[in-house]
């Protein structure tokens, strides 16, 4: 039982964070700096979307109070919420919503790979149809650092003002708490201290290949995974959950 | 810097393993790697591939239609290159 | 090249045409032919994109997982299908971006359907099934246009297009046979987009000044009127199925012909929207004018970089 919670509470962490990245990444649906582009970022956002069905459902069912993933997914309140500060962060620029997806995607890859090997088979299975996924966003998102970085001088200072803006928001990625202690001694999850290290090399990596600089301000802002959120996860929850609040218990 | 417009490039996709790859249409990228990637994100979202080619299309060099009589017709008189040409006696079979 | 007379390449041209052949880019074409399809081509393209913008309105507000991502990616079609067509535009000589570049500042048009605000949920229901339905009516003949690229292209268009109708029959009827708000959505919806959608197939035919040339050409291969015949004949008998009350009081069923005919066409709204003074217009091409502007220092650094790299590759 105690370790229900705890997975559930896991599978519920990873399915906000792809939920909101999700609804993020389609805020910019008809409005992609160029068509092409813009029909990229609708993919992305329709794998996190696919991502969160899978998780929030599975979520469900190891709650096994009968809610399914929509139910989970459109009407908990904010604090029950438990994605990373960074997803709910606004889309700005596309520099911003690059950097923002950079950071989240090379996590995810290497979270992703570790997952592969989970006791539980049904988190493996989402992690092995997720990380072909996420490989591709991974490369698309560096790729435009890369490109962003090293481009022209406003390109440059833009994607650096972003990359200032967000890095606070990058160590809760690497957040662990009870939950994870005890998924990780069951051989559920794996820890995350190779994973933080292995992402700080693959990000400097991009980073100075784009001529950017890390911040050498390390102060950092956490509190998603405990349900403390920024200003901006109420908005998007007004928007999220319209809905389901304005005409409960419906069918659509 | 000028408002410069990203090249053109061609798109072929192979269908499935065994097929040519096919001319489907055209897409925007600023590089041969971008190119591939949008042409993945724009010409395969219903599983319509499983290989890309792009070209860029100043790289294209096609026939002139003007001449089309002159390069193509020619042929046509040559109806011996075709094994329609040629009668097989009956009884005869595996030819 | 030999010298050939115009009238004697426009009569083999016709003959072509007349004869089922296709015309491709690079054959010779009247220089009429060549600017009513970039007009006609980049119209349909425009209209696919600025057709994003009033289902892309509900994307974060869709009622559940399943109808956030069919959305999405039916929104996401219409981008590719605006791609397909800029891409046949760009095979006749035209430049996607000057063409665009026309869209913003109302030198083109599009599509007036989507110059309507989506004010409701149960407005995707409505475009799919109505707005979408009657593109396709459209759409299908223009699959044997006489030119190839666009012929083409209308047949991906058309193959993915039928997704877009049912998945918004399929909201539209749920809602109708829901409870009674869901209803009274429903119905408020389609009251508000019924005329609209028939409207969408262009004035009548003897007001429609292209039509004639056109069909010759077989650019067109059927009249505004007979394809808008076509799609009330088909939409009526689906509005009452689920229930939903056509806002026509004059609309009746001729036994005799086997068509519906409706009560008169208000023009009038058409024109005034056509013109710019429907409800979103200015909404509409500020939001794509506002995408194109605000993307202007990603496409130039990509461009920047793409250079920076082929000189370091030479050298
Ligand atoms: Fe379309
Ligand atoms: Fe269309
Ligand atoms: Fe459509």
């Amino acid at each position: 039982m105690e370790k229900n919670t705890n997975l559930f509470e896991y599978v519920l962490r990873m399915g906000d964070d792809s939920l909101i990245l999700g609804h993020r990444v389609s805020e910019w649906c008809g409005h992609g700096p160029i068509l092409e582009e813009d029909i990229a970022l609708t993919n992305i956002s329709l794998d996190l979307i696919g991502q969160a069905t899978n998780l929030l459902e599975y979520a469900g069912e190891i709650e096994g109070k009968g809610r399914d993933g929509d139910a989970i997914a459109f009407l908990r309140c904010d604090r029950e919420y438990k994605n990373l500060l960074l997803v709910e962060q606004t889309n700005g620029d596309f520099g911003k919503t690059m950097m923002r997806q950079f950071f989240f995607d090379a996590f995810r890859r290497l979270l992703f790979e570790r997952l592969l090997k989970s006791s539980d088979i049904q988190l493996a299975a989402i992690a092995d149809k997720s990380l072909k996924e996420t490989k591709y966003h991974l490369k698309h998102s560096s790729e435009w650092m890369i490109r962003l970085g090293d481009g022209t001088d406003e390109s440059h200072s833009r994607i650096q003002d972003s990359l200032d803006s967000l890095w606070k928001y990058t160590n809760e990625l690497f957040f662990m708490d009870e939950v994870d202690f005890s998924l990780i001694k069951e051989g559920i999850i794996p820890s995350m201290d190779g994973i933080q290290e292995e992402w700080l090399v693959y990000v400097t990596s991009i980073l100075e290949e784009a001529t950017l600089s890390i911040p050498t301000n390390n102060w950092k802002q956490e509190g998603g995974r405990i349900g403390k959120h920024t200003e901006h996860l109420g908005f998007i929850l007004a928007e999220l959950q319209y809905m389901q609040r304005a005409y409960p218990n419906m069918k659509w | 810097m000028a408002n410069q417009e990203w090249p053109l490039w061609e798109v072929f996709i192979r269908s499935k393993q065994g097929l040519n790859h096919k001319h489907v249409g055209s897409l925007r990228a600023s590089d041969e790697q971008m190119a591939v990637d949008n042409a993945r994100d724009v010409y395969t979202r219903r599983s319509e591939g499983v290989s890309i080619w792009v070209v860029e299309s100043n790289n294209v060099f096609a026939s002139e239609p003007a001449q089309a009589d002159s390069l193509f017709e020619p042929a046509d008189s040559k109806a011996y290159r075709h094994p329609m040409f040629y009668d097989v006696p009956d009884g005869i079979s595996h030819m | 090249m030999k010298e050939v007379n115009i009238t004697e390449l426009e009569r083999r041209f016709q003959e072509k045409i007349d004869n089922d052949i296709k015309i491709e880019p690079r054959d010779w074409m009247p220089e009429e032919y060549r600017q009513t399809l970039i007009r006609q081509i980049s119209q349909h393209a425009h209209s696919e994109i600025v057709g994003m913008l009033p289902e892309g309105n509900w994307i974060t507000r869709a009622p559940n997982l399943r109808r956030k991502a069919v959305l999405l990616a039916k929104v996401q079609d219409e981008a590719g299908h605006g791609l397909y067509l800029y891409s046949a535009v760009e095979t006749l000589g035209a430049d996607r971006e000057a063409t665009i570049d026309d869209l913003h500042t109302g030198k083109a048009k599009y599509s007036s359907i989507f110059n309507y605000p989506t004010t409701s949920w149960a407005d995707m229901g409505s475009i799919g099934w109505l707005v979408d339905g009657a593109a396709i009516m459209n759409q299908v003949p223009i699959c044997r246009c006489s030119y190839g690229p666009y012929a083409r292209a209308m047949v991906r268009v058309c193959k993915e297009e039928s997704f877009h109708q049912r998945q918004g029959f399929e909201i539209i009827s749920l809602l109708a046979q829901g409870t009674p708000e869901q209803k009274a959505m429903a119905q408020e919806s389609f009251n508000r987009f019924w005329w609209p959608a028939i409207m969408m197939f262009g004035p009548n035919d003897a007001d429609s000044k292209h039509t004639a040339q056109s069909m010759k050409w077989k650019i067109k291969r059927n009249t505004n009127d007979e394809l808008r015949q076509m799609f009330i004949d088909v939409t009526v008998p689906q509005a009452e199925m689920i229930g939903l009350t056509i806002p026509d009081k004059d609309l009746k069923f001729n036994k005799e012909t086997g068509h519906y005919e409706t009560g008169p066409i208000d023009w009038d709204e058409f024109w005034e929207v056509v013109k710019g003074n429907g409800p979103c217009n200015k909404e509409r091409v500020d939001a794509r004018r506002k995408a194109k502007e605000d993307g202007l220092w990603v496409r130039e650094a990509a461009m920047a970089y793409a250079e920076k790299r082929k000189v370091k590759n030479a050298s």
